[in-house]
């Protein structure tokens, strides 16, 4: 037997000599060690305390809002006009335009994004999610003004010739784009949970005589659904945040209504339609952008909420 | 009339006379439930099967040795045909179960796998409950009726050895259970749906010597119902619990026969090398 790797005598190898040799750098290693708590502790803080500040800003100035508009009135009244003579503001118009402009886009995005990820995780050949996959991904990548536009001339044209109802500006239009763009996030991110339940548990599955289909929906699924759940609940929000598909193809009609052929205002694009006016600093405008902010951003705090809770509801250990 | 069915109707006449005189039968004719001829196998480039005929009776068990990568797996994964999900897999030659070519364009592979159960290295239970488990096969085979289910669970729990340490929680997640409890599962899973032949792929390589014990008891009972083809590299297992054994060795069928010959007088030097541990 030949022993070609092991140490001769000329040549002796002594790993405790050269463990020991090692010592001193790693002294200075376990020193590091001791204080890279504190340094990634500041680190961290950083985006924690600058989260705290936003929401600290967005509550004083909510409430200092509220002091003049009583916040019942805000939270029920139907009718906002803070142009008027005699200004009123109620969110409800607002709610109702980023509430019915989200539950269309999800209508589009969550079917398509789950069938789209069951045919890649459980159908398509490796060569087909080679070429699908990218193209996902570039879909992913296009500037939600780009959507805006598409869907002001494009969608709405199209539609208009079967809902001859439709007003110009409109919230169907862009909430089928909004759907559009958040396809590729729940197809991705979907099909990220389907990949990972294991080969083996598909297999259990077809040993029993199961169909491919089968499998998918009594198996993978079930196994994957917290990741899928997730997937929705982060286009809900994606969708609640969108503001430039809104505002360039919905128009900025501050409608309490559920009628989807007309125009509507979503609270985000109330706030760039505010911010991009000269709405003096101080005013009881400049200080309504803040509390639609609030509520926008508990809506989607909400969203999250409900995501975490539903995630580790139907986990499913494996 | 050829010598073989002269030999059939000896021994029925002899089986006849047997009854008569009201004694057990010493000789029963079996069926042959699984026939294999000039199997090929390749995956891509490499040939894992190289030719093999192997029958396989009903109500028997046989053992199927051999060392790492010769093969074993491969040959088991083609009975019930989950060896096509391997991408670029080509077969050759014909497989045959109870008289119908499995291979066949017309073959039915969900009803092949219904009557053919399959029990994997590693337990893959669903990440379901114990109970939903074993209730999945009896209800993708349009079985619904609550009742039904639930005497369909028992029962299989209890062939397999393990509805004592389960009913009780039967709603609780089935990876709450050890593993030897999680394989002794897919094994009542596969019982659920009433097969006629049970694959095993090396089912106690994970286990402890108790769980290891309580499996083998329970091939042995299952034996008396059902045919079971089994992989293991334990040679005490083999000869513990089988009827035949087929020695593979790289693709090849070498050696195939009563497990009592193969262990105590095998006919080929390599055999009994690998039995005996000198290669392997
Ligand atoms: N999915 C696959 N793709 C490519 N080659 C494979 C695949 N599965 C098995 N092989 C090859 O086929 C041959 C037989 O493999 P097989 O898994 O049947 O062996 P085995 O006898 O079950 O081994 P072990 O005792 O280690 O489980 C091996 O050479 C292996 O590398
Ligand atoms: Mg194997």
């Amino acid at each position: 037997m030949k022993k070609n790797n092991h140490p001769t005598k000329t040549n002796p190898l002594n790993v405790k000599e050269l463990i020991e040799k090692g010592k001193k750098t790693r002294k200075v290693s376990q020193k590091l060690e001791k204080i890279i708590p504190f340094i990634l502790l500041s680190i961290t803080a950083v985006s924690v305390l600058t989260t705290l500040g936003i929401i600290l800003t967005l509550l004083t100035e909510t409430i200092h809002f509220f002091n003049i508009i009583p916040i019942w009135d805000f939270l029920t009244g139907t009718v906002l006009k803070p142009l008027n003579k005699v200004p009123e503001y109620g969110v409800l118009p607002l709610i109702s335009g980023t509430v019915i402009s989200s539950v269309i886009a999800m209508i589009v995005a969550a079917p398509i994004g789950l069938m789209t990820a069951i045919y890649l995780s459980e159908y398509a050949s490796e060569k087909v999610s080679l070429v699908v996959k990218p193209i996902l991904e570039v879909l992913a990548g296009i500037p939600s003004i780009v959507y805006g536009f598409f869907a002001f001339t494009f969608v709405t044209p199209l539609l208009r010739e079967f809902i001859p109802g439709l007003e110009a500006a409109n919230i169907l239009s862009p909430g089928i784009v909004m759907g559009i763009m958040i396809i590729p996030m729940i197809a991705s991110l979907s099909e990220d949970a389907m990949s990972s339940v294991p080969d083996i548990m598909r297999e259990g599955a077809l040993a029993l005589g199961s169909t491919k289909l089968e499998v998918t929906k009594r198996v993978v699924i079930p196994a994957a659904l917290s990741g899928i759940i997730a997937s929705f609940v982060l286009g809900i929000s994606r969708a609640l945040g969108e503001t430039m598909i809104v505002t360039i193809a919905s128009g900025s009609t501050k409608n309490f209504s559920f009628d989807v052929t007309q125009s509507m205002q979503t609270m985000t694009a109330y706030i760039v339609e505010v911010t991009s006016g000269d709405a003096a600093s101080g005013s009881t405008i400049y200080y309504s952008l803040y509390a639609v902010a609030m509520i926008l951003f508990i809506f989607t705090l909400l969203m999250n909420v409900i995501a975490r809770y539903v995630s580790r509801k139907f986990r499913e250990e494996y | 009339m050829s010598t073989l069915t002269a030999k059939r109707l000896n021994i029925e006449t002899k089986l006849s006379d047997d009854l008569s005189k009201g004694l057990r039968p010493v000789e029963k004719v079996k069926k042959m439930i699984y026939e294999t001829n000039q199997l090929h196998i390749w995956y891509g480039e490499t040939h894992a099967i190289k030719g093999i005929d192997l029958p396989v009776y009903e109500k028997e068990v046989v053992a199927i040795i051999g060392p790492s990568g010769c093969g074993k797996s491969t040959y088991l994964k083609t009975l019930n045909r989950m060896v096509e999900l391997v991408p670029d897999v080509r077969i050759s030659g014909k497989v045959a179960y109870n008289g119908k070519s499995i291979f066949d364009e017309s073959y039915d592979v969900e009803e092949l796998r219904l009557r053919v159960g399959m029990v994997f290295q590693k337990p893959n239970p669903f990440p379901k409950s114990i109970y939903e488990n074993v209730a999945y096969g009896p209800r993708i085979h349009g079985i619904r009726n609550k009742g039904v289910l639930d005497e369909i669970v028992e029962q299989s729990l209890r062939k397999a050895y393990i509805w004592d340490e389960v009913k009780d929680r039967l709603d609780t997640s089935a990876y709450s259970l050890s593993g030897g409890q999680q394989q002794r599962l897919c094994i009542a899973r596969c019982l659920a749906i009433e097969p006629e032949v049970i694959l095993m792929d090396e089912p106690t390589s994970a286990l402890d010597p108790k769980s290891t014990f309580k499996i083998e008891e329970l091939i042995r009972e299952l034996k008396e119902t059902y045919s079971i083809i089994i992989v293991t590299h334990n040679m005490q297992q083999a000869a513990r619990i089988s009827d035949k054994t087929a020695f593979f060795l790289d693709g090849e069928l070498i050696e195939y026969n009563e497990t009592n010959n193969i262990f105590n007088n095998p006919s080929d030097s390599r055999t009994e090398d690998y039995i005996l541990g000198r290669f392997g």
